[in-house]
């Protein structure tokens, strides 16, 4: 019965849209080839799933890394190691002020530059064997068990879709435009 | 004219002990005389396989602790031929395994900052105006082993076989923008793949709207599975990473995603702590595939030597050769087709005279950057930038024959 009337309510939804913006009738083909149709709004809300830097893209939700622990333990530890730093898998924290080392270690703390990119890989790809399987509050739990490993958030701090892009990052400004090629060209194009 | 700082990938002035010992020309008994065919062959097959005789395949390190799905595979350079590499030897770099998926369902939806968000199918694209073009594809990864001289028994494909080269049949990504409108505000696109981890990368709209299309075939058949059947995008020249498999959609947005494959991977650390972003074009390469190392030579005498130069910017112009570490260069043959953002095979013949050489080739492409000694990029990126190694390839071959890789002479 409840999935009967979400279903009527996206359909009118769907209805509603495609009256109001009348070229997303079922004729909106391309124009020169007159191939490919409009996708559906529930297609779009299936793959439209990237999160940006200023936040866009966050699903509503929020949780702490006191609760995330939990499910970092259950879904995450076997692979990242009890505090990330473990193994077998990537590094998730530490490396802080090793990048200009001669041993950069490479992890969420030292080198991401935003903390919006952490929800979204793992809502899109984490855990590796089973993306995908965790409710929106347990992928905010994750993400804040993380920043908190990295010394990032606290054990209580909130962590939602207003909180987590607001968080800068301490790599925020550590990256730089390809400025390749970086030797000299020798041989110019003639013109 | 031995000027010490031209003798760049020796390290010290090791090349100076010439010696010339007694070569054991190995000479092969003859072979038993082929029986006279009289037995009939196999009848037809619907699908054709190679001689049960040749055996080379793609190497991956099956000894290590990342799942193989989430590994790469690599071209056997030192055996292929010409300039195309066979689809079942093309290099492969998946993040979440290949994913086994349906034509008849699969769509690319262009939206985001467009007029007309569409979804195509995979039998729409193939009803559109088709382009076919033969490209090299390089994981920005290959040869990152050498940053640090690699191994002394490193051979070509384990140095550099993540690069291969196909020709590419599909779509134009700018005609199809047009048909969806792109609004004005958008200045890039992420694509985004249907495999397990949904692989994400953003692209300029710049270079979409120049040459990237939409791929749905290979060497002259549908694209293979791991090659991102049924579609993929194809950015020519651009790191392999961003020619996103299994493409499912493409979002027209005013700014890039920052999504981990474009932050924490496949951005390379300099020696401040900074790191470079959105290095996309791979710069001229070439590498002597044949002889290379871990062949063995049989004695002095004259010998083919063969390999491939490429450049992400365009046309390769010319390759040189040296064979005494750098002192002295002699132009390659290029072979042709000689073609933009494409493998191009060189050729040149050798008069081995049972010494020992440092011998390596450097190409130049059609804007004029000439490919570097390795020594002069790592003084510029240091050891840890990762990613976009195009520095030359040097080996090394001893009175034995013997040919081992000269990075770490
Ligand atoms: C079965 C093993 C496995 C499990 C379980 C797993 N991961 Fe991963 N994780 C991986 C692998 C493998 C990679 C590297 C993937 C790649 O490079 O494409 C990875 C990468 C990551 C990265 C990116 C690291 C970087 O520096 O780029 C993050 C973040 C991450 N995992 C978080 C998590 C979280 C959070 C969980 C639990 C919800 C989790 N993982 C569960 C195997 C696993």
């Amino acid at each position: 019965m409840a999935i009967a009337l979400e279903r009527l309510a996206i359909l009118t939804l769907v209805l509603c849209s495609a009256s109001l913006s009348g070229e997303r009738s079922l004729v909106a083909q391309s124009p020169t080839y007159g191939v490919g149709r409009p996708p559906t709004a529930e297609e779009l809300k299936a793959i439209d799933i990237e999160v940006t830097p200023d936040g866009k893209g966050l699903r509503p939700g929020s949780s702490t890394a006191a609760a995330g622990k939990e499910v970092y333990t259950r879904r995450c530890e076997t692979c990242h190691g009890p505090t990330g730093t473990e193994g077998p898998q990537d590094v998730l924290a530490g490396g802080r002020g090793s990048l200009a080392t001669s041993r950069p270690l490479k992890t969420v703390g030292s080198y991401w530059p935003y903390a919006t990119t952490l929800w979204d890989y793992i809502n899109r790809a984490m855990p590796f064997d089973h993306p995908g399987t965790m409710t929106t509050d347990e992928i905010y739990g994750v993400t804040a068990y993380v920043l908190y490993l990295n010394g990032i958030v606290k054990e209580q701090d909130v962590v939602s879709q207003t909180t987590l892009p607001r968080i800068t990052m301490p790599n925020r400004d550590g990256f730089v435009v390809d400025p390749r090629p970086d030797i000299p060209i020798l041989r110019k194009k003639k013109p | 004219m031995e000027s010490k700082s031209r003798r760049w990938f020796l390290g010290r002035g090791a090349l100076g002990a010439m010696w010339s010992a007694a070569l054991v020309a190995c000479r092969a008994k003859p072979d038993a005389a082929p029986a006279e065919p009289r037995a009939l062959g196999a009848a037809v097959s619907p699908y054709g396989s190679r001689s049960k005789f040749e055996k080379t395949t793609r190497f991956f390190n099956q000894n290590t602790k990342v799942p193989l799905e989430e590994a790469s595979s690599r071209t056997p350079l030192h055996d292929t031929y010409g300039i195309i590499t066979p689809s079942s030897l093309h290099f492969e770099r998946h993040h979440s395994g290949v994913p086994e998926i349906d034509p008849a369902t699969h769509t690319l939806t262009i939206h985001g900052l467009v007029d007309r968000p569409l979804a195509f199918a995979v039998a729409d694209l193939k009803r559109m105006p088709s382009i076919s073009r033969i490209h090299f594809l390089e994981c920005s990864g290959n040869s990152s082993s050498e940053w640090r001289g690699g191994g002394a028994e490193t051979d070509v494909q384990r140095s550099h076989g993540l690069t291969s080269c196909s020709e590419w049949t599909g779509v134009s990504v700018a005609l199809l923008l047009n048909e969806c409108g792109v609004q004005p505000a958008a200045t890039w696109a992420l694509a985004e793949g249907a495999d397990a981890c949904k692989l994400s990368r953003s692209i300029p709209i710049k270079k979409l709207m120049d040459d990237a299309f939409i791929a749905y075939a290979q060497n002259g058949e549908p694209l293979r599975p791991e090659q991102g059947y049924p579609m993929r995008l194809f950015l020519p020249g651009w790191e392999g990473n961003s020619n996103v498999k299994w493409l499912r959609r493409l979002k027209l947005m005013d700014q890039p995603a920052m999504s981990r494959e474009e932050t924490s991977k496949y951005t390379d650390l300099m020696p401040d702590g900074t790191a470079r972003q959105f290095t996309f074009d791979m710069e001229p390469k070439s590498l002597i595939t044949r002889p290379s190392g871990g062949d063995t030579l049989p004695g002095p005498g004259l010998y083919e030597l063969t390999g491939i130069a490429w450049s992400g910017r365009g046309a390769i112009a010319s390759v040189e050769i040296t064979m005494d570490g750098g002192n002295t260069w002699q132009p390659a043959e290029l072979q042709s087709p000689v073609l933009p953002k494409a493998h191009t095979r060189f050729r040149w013949t050798w008069k081995w005279d049972g010494k020992e050489a440092l011998f390596a080739s450097r190409c130049t492409d059609e804007t004029g950057y000439t490919q570097p000694p390795l020594p002069q990029l790592v003084e510029i990126r240091g050891l840890n930038s990762n990613y976009h190694n195009n520095g030359i390839q040097a080996w090394k071959i001893t009175a034995d024959g013997k040919i081992t890789n000269g990075n770490r002479a």
